[in-house]
């Protein structure tokens, strides 16, 4: 086996008492203090997550735009300068290669930031697909660091003078975070508002410190990979692995609204087309577990105590208290409210088919329910 | 990590207790620790056979799910029924208010088998150096 990467804030981790482990060929913090108590920290305050391990993927020159065009699934020309796409990078049979951000930072300067796990895979299918453009990696000399929760933007404006309270979502702008340059990006994988910020991976640990002391006094707190993953699931948000592969189609995945089928030709069009018109035959669902028990990756699924569809991911859901997970069924069983059932070791563990997402995080302003 | 002298410990990091004829049974602190915050625990039938080194429950971490293996063999007796709701007793308590099973041993001659608290501590060194 190759060594482990690490990224810039490795040594930050440790001192931390990080518990860290294999992930996508990086040794990363798994958590911190429990992997419960950073979800509720995240959900109540914010939190600062290390994934620096994830790739930045550069296109630029004239013939930029027209290969993000041709490499995604999403509508390329409905981004301007300084908003962000979620996206998919699909082959010709509609099977996805990742899922990925994209970045407009200008006509002719693209972003992607890919899985960690994807990286080299989607570097060679990029190039491949180029069509004229520079393809560049800046995986490397790129820290990427994220700070989610509601109390995140309160926390990011004292180290900023960006104005933040007019950045909305999937937008993103660059200046100086704790005197440093950065990309500031308000996006998430968490459910929760938040940031994630692009910085060269020589100033990550600066950066790091100066979010961990600007917002000690907001109870902000490190987290690792437990609590990004039970965060990422309440708000049913796909994993590259395990919701998503290249055998799944994001028609599959309920990801429709970013694919583009009536628009500019990409790879994998025609296929999805296809699958549109004969309808998908699986559907990716959520299961909200209805007795004792938790679902995980690879468990049956069954429908009348017949095999219908497969977990994909499975937690203890920390804020709702409940075993939630999401799987493909066969489409006759994706309804919400279809009875199912998990087995869970040998054993049939009823279930129903909720909409997702399972957690959304209370708007600001919004008035409490039963008030008019 | 923690290991009290008057327990005996398997190789898959449970501990036995004997209380005359009857073997109290749990998880270790280094076990607990391991796996992180436990939201479920499943355990056997009052009435249920078991056997030494062979599954006795499961306990589900939030990140994963871990078997727990009989350390002696038998018949069990009782089991904590409040870690059905309350798994995080585990946690805090391992060798306490967090044991599972009460089982009465076939074989009181098994719990020679099993190591003492220092073959225990030197065994976990070894294992996570």
């Amino acid at each position: 086996m190759s060594a482990l990467a690490r990224t810039p804030l490795y040594a930050t981790h440790r001192a931390l008492g990080a518990r860290m482990v294999a992930f996508g060929g990086w040794e990363m913090p798994v958590s911190y203090r429990g992997i419960l108590e950073e979800h509720h920290s995240v959900r109540a305050a914010a939190g600062l997550f290390d994934v620096s391990h994830m790739g930045e993927i550069e296109l630029t020159g004239p013939r930029a735009a027209a290969a993000c065009q041709a490499l995604t699934t999403n509508d390329v020309r409905r981004l301007d300068d300084g908003r962000v796409q979620y996206t998919l990078l699909c082959r010709e049979d509609g099977g996805v290669v990742d899922d990925v951000t994209l970045y407009r930072h200008g006509p002719e300067r693209f972003l992607f930031c890919v899985n960690a796990s994807n990286r080299a895979k989607d570097l060679a299918w990029i190039e491949a697909h180029a069509g004229g453009a520079t393809v560049v990696d800046r995986s490397a000399e790129t820290a990427l660091l994220a700070l989610q929760g509601p109390r995140a933007a309160a926390i990011l404006a004292r180290l900023t003078a960006l104005d933040l309270s007019t950045l909305g979502f999937f937008r993103f702008a660059t200046g100086p975070v704790a005197g440093v340059p950065a990309v500031v990006s308000r996006t998430g994988y968490t459910g929760e508002d938040g940031f994630e910020l692009y910085v060269a991976s020589g100033d990550a640990v600066a950066v790091w410190d100066a979010i961990m002391a600007a917002g000690a006094g907001d109870g902000v707190a490190p987290i690792g990979l437990g609590a990004r993953d039970t965060l990422r699931l309440e708000a049913a948000l796909p994993l590259y692995g395990n919701d998503l592969d290249d055998a799944t189609t994001p028609l599959a995945a309920g990801l429709a609204r970013f694919v583009a089928l009536d628009g500019d030709d990409f790879v994998g069009r025609d296929a999805l087309r296809a699958e549109r018109a004969a309808g998908s035959p699986r559907r990716l669902v959520g299961l909200e577990l209805r007795a004792a028990g938790i679902a995980r990756h690879g468990y049956p699924i069954l429908a009348d105590g017949r095999r219908a569809g497969e977990v994909t991911s499975g937690t203890h859901a920390p804020t709702l208290g409940r075993a939630i997970a999401l799987g493909y069924v066969e489409a006759a069983h994706a309804a919400p409210g279809t009875a199912l059932a998990v087995e869970v070791r040998g054993k049939a563990v009823p279930a129903a088919v909720v909409p997702t997402p399972f957690y959304r995080r209370p708007r600001a302003g919004t008035r409490p329910k039963g008030e008019q | 990590m923690e290991a009290p002298e008057t327990l005996r410990y398997s190789e898959e990091h449970e501990w036995v207790r004997v209380e005359g004829g009857v073997a109290v049974v749990g998880i270790t602190d280094h076990a607990q620790a391991e796996l992180g915050d436990i939201v479920f625990v499943e355990l056997p039938a009052v009435g249920a056979d078991v056997t030494q080194g062979k599954p006795l429950g499961v306990v589900e971490s939030v990140k994963a799910v871990s078997d727990v293996y009989a350390p002696v063999s038998g018949t069990v007796l009782e089991v904590n029924d409040r870690l059905g709701d309350s798994p995080e007793i585990v946690n805090g308590d391992p060798y306490g208010d967090g044991w599972m099973a009460k089982v009465t041993m076939r074989d009181a001659s098994e719990v020679d088998r099993l190591m003492t608290a220092a073959q225990y501590r030197d065994f976990v060194a070894k294992e996570t150096s």
